[in-house]
């Protein structure tokens, strides 16, 4: 019997956009408020996990030509980087900084090395959890 | 300078993270593997130099200062093994260049050893208690990757039960943590040091400590050794010769640095279980020593042996004792590698792992037969090796501590190691030869070199131990003087 996924498609293209604006909402409320890059990466990598659940591993694969290894790694670098910056200003390793800048429009910015370094972690999480749940469903039964 | 301790963790780190973005380019995975860990073993005898001359090195996480950050602190005794880590590791990766086959390789080998040193060497770093748990799952997470690499049955076989053993243990670990925190309030090696030292060690306490102890033993093989043999006698010879080098020795460091640092008070409790859980440890690991008949097995339960041995150290808890494990910790992570690598060349020419298959190799491979000879005299301590010095120290470290029983398993152990070995060496390398003039599989000179470069620092440690005195002193003066630790690292 073939299961009807009508539903489960239709309200996953809707959802998923809620999912990302709620992940890069949580990624940038991080710095002062709960949330933060790893909570982040886990509910962009959730909007993943439920794309793959509601159509198939090639569609998603055709529709996001990512090797997520790759983009676990990349974070994994841009963090320790980002710790490394800190080494090269003479400061102890991982030693943040912000300054406070006035743009037009949006006012008062505060913009910080923290969010680099949250930026690497969430796509770490996003990298290594994708990862492990293609690897999983490819295991043969 | 400070920053330079950080490098120690992140220089493999980042040569393991840039190495997962080219997999096709093993060349390059091979050499800047072997490279990245050379120059760290230099930064590493660089920064154990400005140690013993200058003092302990702090470092803290992002300038918030302990104990409300996370630090690294580098004493001699923990950069003395990241220096000896280093060293073994890039030896090991040299002979894995020639043996562990290309699709190995291409499963991303050399990043996970990358990422198990970086592991190990955090381990050895680190000042923070729960940061000692994190590196611990990064080097643990490393091993189950290298342990499963390849996915032969018997691989997964072994690794299911450690990876299970290991699993239970750093949730043991957590939650030791988690009690400590909630009575003392802080993590931070020094000031739990502090703390415990004004309150006094409760019994508690001294029960968190034995969860500790537990969790440590479990690591490193101290009576909980059951889960070791089997795994690291499958998986391939260079990442078993890692694993025996280097993992159960993160272990012992751990206990050696919770109990001198931080649970030193009742020694009457926990130093006594310490004691009895070596000599049990001895015992067990004589028995396995001497009762198999695979060469692997019979490798992996010497290890055991060795910790046991070091342990009794921690158990008698005098300077001389204390001096006499490290020179042995440093001795037996060159001389275990050692023996793990020639057992792996070992089988690949005689094609078994049983000592009734495996005879007169001498004739074939005497270069080979001579190595595991040496190996066998340094690891029972025959003089000029690098063993020697390690196990007279401890001796007399024991003598002085009256534990008489100790003494005696300890150096009755040294007899079940030459035993054991020489029971390899004689069945293996003696007698009629197997294996005829066309059936012998050359073994290439590049597969001898790793092991005959450990060879020549067994024998370089053995008559150089002059030079390594004063680094072993101050490694032990700190281990015995907590508040030496505890000053480098609160207040500047």
């Amino acid at each position: 019997m073939k299961i009807n996924e009508v539903l489960l498609q239709s309200v996953t293209k809707i959802i998923v956009f809620i999912i990302l604006t709620l992940a890069i909402y949580l990624f940038f409320s991080g710095h002062n408020n709960p949330g933060g890059g790893f909570v982040g990466g886990l509910v962009l990598a959730s909007s993943f996990v439920l794309m793959l659940l509601a159509f198939d591993i090639e569609t998603v694969k055709h529709g996001i030509p990512v090797d997520f290894k790759l983009v676990a790694a990349l974070g994994a670098a841009i963090v320790v980087i980002t710790g490394l910056g800190a080494v090269v200003f003479g400061e102890a390793f991982l030693t943040q900084t912000f300054r406070v800048f006035d743009i037009p429009v949006f006012g008062l910015i505060e913009l910080s090395t923290v969010t680099i370094f949250e930026l690497g972690v969430s796509l770490t999480v996003v990298g290594v959890v994708v990862t492990i749940i293609l690897s999983i469903s490819e295991d043969v039964s | 300078m400070n920053n330079l301790l950080v490098l120690l963790m992140v220089v493999p780190l980042l040569v393991g993270i840039f190495l997962v973005f080219i997999p096709n380019y093993i060349h390059i995975h091979r050499w800047s593997t072997f490279v990245s860990l050379l120059i760290n073993a230099g930064l590493s005898f660089w920064v154990l130099q400005h140690i013993v001359n200058n003092g302990i090195v702090t470092v803290d996480f992002g300038n918030w200062e302990a104990p409300f950050g996370i630090s690294f602190v580098g004493d001699s005794f923990s950069v003395l093994l990241v220096l000896t880590t280093n060293i073994v590791s890039a030896i090991c990766v040299l002979y894995a260049i020639k043996t562990i086959g290309l699709s190995r390789e291409k499963m991303y080998f050399y990043p996970f050893v990358l990422f198990l040193v970086a592991g190990v060497n955090g381990s050895f770093l680190t000042g923070d208690l729960f940061n000692l748990f994190v590196t611990f799952e990064v080097m643990l997470l490393a091993s189950y990757a290298l342990i499963t690499l390849g996915g032969t049955k018997k691989q997964l076989q072994e690794s299911f039960k450690y990876i299970a053993i290991n699993v239970v243990s750093s949730s043991l670990f957590l939650v030791a943590i988690a009690y400590l925190y909630g009575l003392l309030g802080t993590l931070n090696m020094a000031h739990l040091s502090e703390r415990i030292a004004t309150t006094g060690q409760t019994p508690l306490l001294t029960v968190v400590s034995l969860l500790f102890l537990i969790v440590f033993s479990l690591k490193s093989g101290l009576l909980l050794y059951q889960w070791l043999p089997g795994s690291y006698s499958t998986p391939s010879p260079a990442v078993a010769a890692i694993f025996g080098a280097l993992l159960t020795k993160v272990g012992i460091y751990a206990l050696f640095r919770t109990f001198t640092l931080l649970f030193y008070h009742e020694q009457q409790i926990t130093h006594l279980i310490i004691g009895i859980m070596a000599a049990i440890t001895l015992i067990g690991g004589s028995i396995g020593a001497i009762a198999y008949s695979n060469i692997r097995l019979i490798v992996s339960y010497n290890v055991i042996i060795s910790v046991g041995f070091i342990l009794v150290a921690l158990a008698v808890m005098n300077i001389t004792a204390i001096e006499g494990a490290v020179i042995y910790l440093i001795h037996d992570m060159v001389v275990k590698a050692l023996l793990f690598l020639l057992a792996g060349s070992m089988i690949y020419v005689a094609k078994s792992e049983r000592l009734g298959d495996i005879s007169g190799l001498i004739r074939n491979y005497p270069v080979l037969g001579w190595m595991f000879f040496i190996t066998v005299l340094s690891l029972t301590g025959i003089p000029p090796l690098s063993g020697f010095f390690g196990k007279v120290l401890l001796g007399i470290g024991v003598i002085e501590a009256k534990s008489y029983i100790l003494l005696a398993l300890s150096m009755l152990s040294g007899f079940v190691v030459l035993y054991s070995l020489l029971r390899i060496f004689m069945s293996c390398f003696w007698g009629e030869t197997i294996i005829s003039e066309e059936e012998e599989i050359p073994l290439k000179k590049s597969q001898l070199i790793p092991s005959a470069i450990l060879v020549l620092l067994t024998i370089g440690i053995g008559f150089g131990v002059e030079g390594l005195t004063p680094y072993i002193q101050d490694a032990a003066e700190t281990l015995m003087n907590p508040e030496i630790y505890i000053d480098a690292v609160l207040e500047k």
